[in-house]
This record gives structure tokens, sequence and C-alpha cells, in this order.
């Protein structure tokens, strides 16, 4: 069967099988033919494509659920749109979602994901109780960070090469509403947008949309949303109906002027400053899950998500000069999105560091590539680092630039075998 | 409302019964022979959706033990759904009568002999719905799979014919008759995914049959078409094809 990322770029001949028991998993790796966890498909390029792959997302079973504590036992295919549907009526919320709710856990903790409010409460591996995990050369076995930390640390963003995790068990939050209170500011450059980042720093949510065509003296202009749960006791926020594209839009209805349109039509529709509005938490954290199959917009050759994040004290600058270079190439990205990240963790190869972080989407173009080789340069030099989650096409040194510890993986993957049986598309380009 | 599922590890099966508990409120019984199983994916469906839900041994295969079985459920069921099946091999088959009736044994007498039972307590209560998966694999026999296929072509007719006896006592028999299915069943084989229906899509359009009380439900939908243009193609014609 086709099968490809969320980005629809690279498309490959892949052979896969559903699992529903642990000796299923072990059966593929007595095999000896390498493969890769695939669940919802949701990471953007290559990670989780090789020519065979295990689909997880029918294992997906809850074992077993703690009322008292919030703490969630299930099978590693659940997805948090699933854990949202049915404990949100109950009052809890994962205490970490990332832009999408159609995601795994195994998905979630293989990209160590994060959410828009990584500055306050970390990476998705924060809210992991423990888990249990299918390694090569031991069987299942559990982990968390204080039992196996090794393991858990080369799991926890792992991208699925370590080991294939079967049972997670993680912490939900206690929430009294469906709802988030909700900010909106504007920013009419680089500058003032920073600028909010730190003046807002104790909203528990924030992230920005941002104008990557503007340049000049509106070099940067974005719009910050912050918020927080509300506390209204509404616990029926429900998904609108979900919209969707029947098929590949032609690709070239996303070009530099309809994005420009649409740029400036957004940032004029949220001009005004907007405090406490109650919007619903689905479409607060997930406004493009609305639309199904948002993907096809690209076109039938498929889109680059581009996310990058770059130190702190280099943000300015840094910025600016990704932002002018797009600018001025002329290919627009319809989304772009900035959020201000809190520290790192000790995960071996968990993406957020301290500082900025920016997402791009480019329809694929032959003149992309060269344009993010020219990034990839920038973001390195600055000491930043590209997100495994979303790449297809960086290559092996600015990766190894990027993750300076990706030997200590590499050493890890070696040791337990897991290099020769679990492998993606990407972890053989990028010799992970 | 109980519904009982036999098969109800199958991935169909577990789909159908979830979105009974978490449409029609239905309390679950799940019914088949892995029991590790099968008390996992009845804690599931407890958990997601507030309902009761028990896993109990069965085996369609020992028809000798199907009168027990049902005479020692707790409560009696109010929809009763038949979702085991078996494949097989039609090469093996045709070369090895054994599996040729292991086949019917599962796909028809199993299911038969299961369906007397519970069809003479829905009958006496005067109440009940029996939902069974068939195959569009039972409308024309072809040379890949015939043995499975005229295996379901039994089941369907019977079908037809308890639907008919029941009728009068208010008890609806629905003919689940889905085309490609991506389950563990047709794991490896190489499906034409616009044709291929998911186990939720399958469980979605049976539970919208129970509610419109549809006695024969094609899925995907389309399949009903498919099949009406597969019956109508002359023998003489169909003997020489390669579908």
């Amino acid at each position: 069967m086709k099968l490809h990322g969320w980005g629809k770029y690279p498309v490959i001949e892949s052979c896969g099988k559903h699992f529903s028991r642990d000796g299923e998993v072990t059966e593929l790796f007595e095999s000896k033919d390498e493969f890769i966890p695939h669940g919802m498909g949701r990471s953007y390029g290559d990670s989780a494509l090789n020519t065979r792959v295990a689909f997880t997302k029918r294992f997906n079973r809850i074992l077993d659920f703690d009322p008292i504590n919030g703490l969630l036992y299930s099978e590693s295919g659940l997805t948090l749109s699933e854990i949202i549907d049915i404990f949100l009526p109950r009052g809890w919320f994962p205490m970490i979602v990332p832009g999408t709710r159609f995601v795994t856990l195994g998905g979630a903790i293989s990209g160590d994901v994060h959410g828009k409010n990584h500055h306050a409460a970390g990476c998705f591996s924060q809210c992991v109780e423990h888990m249990e995990v299918l390694v090569p050369d031991k069987g299942v076995v559990k982990c968390s960070t204080k039992e196996n930390p090794e393991l858990f640390s080369m799991v926890c963003g792992g991208m699925g090469l370590t080991g294939v995790i079967l049972r997670t068990c993680i912490r939900l939050r206690q929430v009294t509403s469906g709802y988030i209170s909700e900010n909106i500011f504007p920013a009419a450059n680089l500058e003032e947008i920073l600028r909010l980042f730190e003046e807002r720093i104790n909203d528990e949510y924030s992230v920005a949309w941002i104008d990557c065509l503007a340049s000049g003296s509106r070099l940067g202009r974005s719009v910050l949303m912050t918020g927080t749960h509300a506390a209204n006791g509404d616990l029926t926020a429900k998904p609108g109906m979900a919209l969707t594209v029947p098929f590949d839009a032609p690709g070239f209805l996303l070009n530099k002027h309809t994005v420009e349109i649409f740029n400036h039509f957004y940032y004029k529709s949220n001009s005004t400053p907007v405090r406490e509005r109650m919007t619903s938490l689905y479409k607060f954290f997930f406004p493009l899950d609305a639309i199904d199959s948002w993907n096809r917009i690209y076109g039938s050759r498929g889109f680059l998500q581009y996310q990058f994040v770059i130190p702190k004290q280099a943000g300015k600058e840094g910025l600016s000069i990704v932002l002018n270079k797009i600018a001025s190439s002329g290919m627009a990205s319809f989304l772009a999105v900035l959020k201000l990240f809190g520290a790192k963790n000790s995960n071996t190869l968990s993406f957020p560091m301290e500082g900025y972080t920016l997402a791009l989407d480019f329809k694929i173009q032959d003149r992309l590539f060269p344009l993010l080789t020219e990034l990839d340069a920038v973001v390195t030099d600055f000491g930043g680092r590209i997100y495994l989650a979303k790449d297809a096409r960086m290559d092996r040194a600015t990766f190894q630039k990027c993750y300076p510890e990706w030997e200590t993986f590499r050493q890890y993957r070696e040791k337990t075998f897991a290099v020769n049986s679990l492998n993606s598309l990407q972890s053989k380009r990028l010799g992970i | 409302m109980i519904m009982l599922v036999l098969g109800g590890n199958s991935e169909t099966a577990f789909e159908t019964a979830k979105q009974f508990a978490k449409h029609q409120g239905a309390e679950i019984i799940l019914a088949s022979r892995n029991m590790e199983q099968l008390e996992k994916n009845a804690k599931d469906i407890e958990l997601r959706y507030n309902v009761p839900a028990s896993a109990v041994f069965f085996d369609a295969d020992d028809t000798d033990s199907h009168r027990e079985f049902y005479t020692s459920l707790a409560k009696k069921p109010d929809i009763a759904m038949i979702a085991f099946g078996r494949l097989g091999d039609q090469e093996k088959a045709q070369a090895d009568f054994a599996e040729a009736e292991k086949i019917f044994k599962t796909n028809f007498f199993g299911a038969a002999s299961i369906l007397e039972i519970i069809a003479a307590d829905f009958e006496e209560r005067g109440q009940g719905t029996i939902i069974a998966m068939s195959s569009v694999a039972g409308e024309r026999g072809r040379k890949s799979n015939y043995i499975y296929g005229s295996s379901k072509a039994a089941l369907t007719a019977y079908l037809s014919g308890l639907r008919n006896r029941l009728a009068p006592r208010n008890v609806d028999v629905i003919t689940v008759i889905p085309g490609f299915m991506n389950t563990k069943m047709t794991d490896g084989m190489e499906l034409p995914p616009a044709l291929t229906a998911e186990p939720e899509q399958v469980a979605d359009d049976i539970l919208r049959a129970y509610k419109k009380r549809k006695p024969v439900v094609y899925t995907k939908w389309f399949w009903r078409w498919i099949m009406f243009i597969i019956k109508s193609i002359p023998e003489k014609i169909f003997k020489n094809t390669d579908i």
C-alpha cells in the first residue's frame, strides 16, 4: 500500500500490519526485517515511514483509570482525541496537547511533543508516569524517570527507534470547564511580539500566528493568543462539525499572492486586543482539526513543515534573518506559528530548548529545498535545532549539529540491537 | 438493553459493541475463546462508556456446548450479534476436505447452532434483534474463495429464512454483507483502499441498520451495486472471468 506522513511527502510503497497483542510485536522483531511503528500518521515527514510498518492505532484499549489521581493506563495506540472525548465530560484533560488531537500516545511520547504550555509544563514526557516498552534485546521493560531512567530518556523523543511502546500510564489534569479564557494581542513587528511573549509569560498557554510575508518595518507582524482554563463549570464543549477537503487542491491555489491576501485579512481581523473571551478547548488547541484532511490544500505534491528552535539570546537577530530570507524568497508559508519555549529536558533527542520556535508550512516545489538548506545553516549557526517529527529532508551533518547527543543515542541503539530492527526512512537518512 | 457479541475479539465486533455502548447505552457481553483479550476488551468498553461489560467463554465450533452456554447467561440479551468466522485456505480446502469442513463448521453450522437457540428465546419473548456477519463472497461463487463463499451463502439463505420465521414475533434479523474489510482476516492482502471499509465504518453501518430496522445491509454501501452487477453477469461469461 501507499504510505506517507501528514505532509504527503515522501510517498512510499509499504507493507503494514496491525497488532493487538504483545506477541505480535515480538514476532515482528523475530522476523529480522526492520520496521517502524506507525500511529495516526501525523508526523509530517518520513519519521514513521519504512517499507514495513506496524500500525498501532488498533492497539488502543483503556486498561484502567484512577479517578482520584487522574492516572490513565492504556495501550499506546489510544489517541488524545479519544481521551478528550471520554474524559473531558468527567472533568479531566491531558496535561500537554500538541496542535492536533489526532495523535496516539505512542506518537506523542516518541516525538516528545509540546503544546502551547511548553514554557509552563514542558514536553509530553512530563505527564508520563511510567510505560512498558518492548525492546529488541530484553522483551517488555517498564520504565519511568525513576525506573530504568536511561531507557525512559531514550524512548521519550526517540522517534520509535529504541523500542515499541506498548502501554503507558499518563497523568491527566482536572478541569472544571471545556472552555479557555482567551486573550488576543496584535503585534506590529518582531520586537513587539517578542516583548509580548515575555509580558504574558504567566499565561498558561501562549502561541503566535506570524505573517512571514511581511517585511521592512512590519517584519514579524503577529497575533499572540494566550489563555488559561476557564472555571465556568461547563464541561459540554464539543468539537464542531468537521469540514473536509475532499481532494488534493490544485497546487497553484496557494501562492505568494493568495497567502498575502489571507494574511492581510487575518491580521486586520485580529488587530484589536481581546480579553478573556470564552473559546472552546477544541477551537483553542486544535483549530486545524476542524478541517479534515487539510493537508490536501497544498496540492498533490504535498508540503514540508519546517520547525526549528533557536536559543533565546539569539532570538531577534536569528528570527530576523530567517524571516527576511523567507520574505525575499517569495515562497509563502500559509501557516506560520511562533512560540517561546521553556527550558529543555533531559531526554536524549527531545526537540525543545529555551528559545523561540517557528513552524512553517511550504508546499513542495523545487526551489524550496535550497531555501531550507540555507535556513538550516542559520539555525545551526545560532545553536538551534530542527524538529525531527516534522522533518523529511535535512542532512546528516545538520542533524548532528542540531542534536549533540546523537552519538549517545546511536550507541544505545547499537548496544540494544534496535539499530537492526527499528528504522524509519528518517533514521536511515540521518544515521540516527 | 443487553447486547451479546459472539466472536467478540474480532475488530468489527469490538467496534460494533463500542458503538452500541456509546450510542444506545447497551450493556455488553462479549463471548469468544481468547479470554485474556476478551476481558481487556470488556474492561475497555466499561471504562470508555460507563456501561457494564463482561466476558464469557464461547467456542463457535463446539456446537454441543451452545445450549449450556446460552442457558448459563445470567441475563438474556436483547441483541445478539454473530461476528465469528473463518476465512480458511481455498487451495487447501480443495485438496483436503477437512479444511472445507472446518470452514463450514464455523461459518455455517456454528452460527446456525447458536442462532437456533437464541431464536427460540427471542421468539418466545416476542422481542430481540439478531445481527449476523455474512459476506459478499456468499453472493456469487468465485474460484478464489468458493468454499468460504458457499458457507456464507448458506448463512445468508439461513438468515433470510430465520427473518421470515421471526417477523411475526417482532424479532428483527439483520444480515450484514461486508465487502473488503481492513481487519486481521485480510492482513497481508492487497485491497483497494477506496473499496475497503475500516472496522469503525462497518460498525457505524450496523448501528444505522439497527436503528432503521433494515433487514440487509451492505458495507460499504456501494457493494450492493457492485454485487448487483457481478450477479447479473451470465454464467456463460462469468465462468471464464478472473474476478
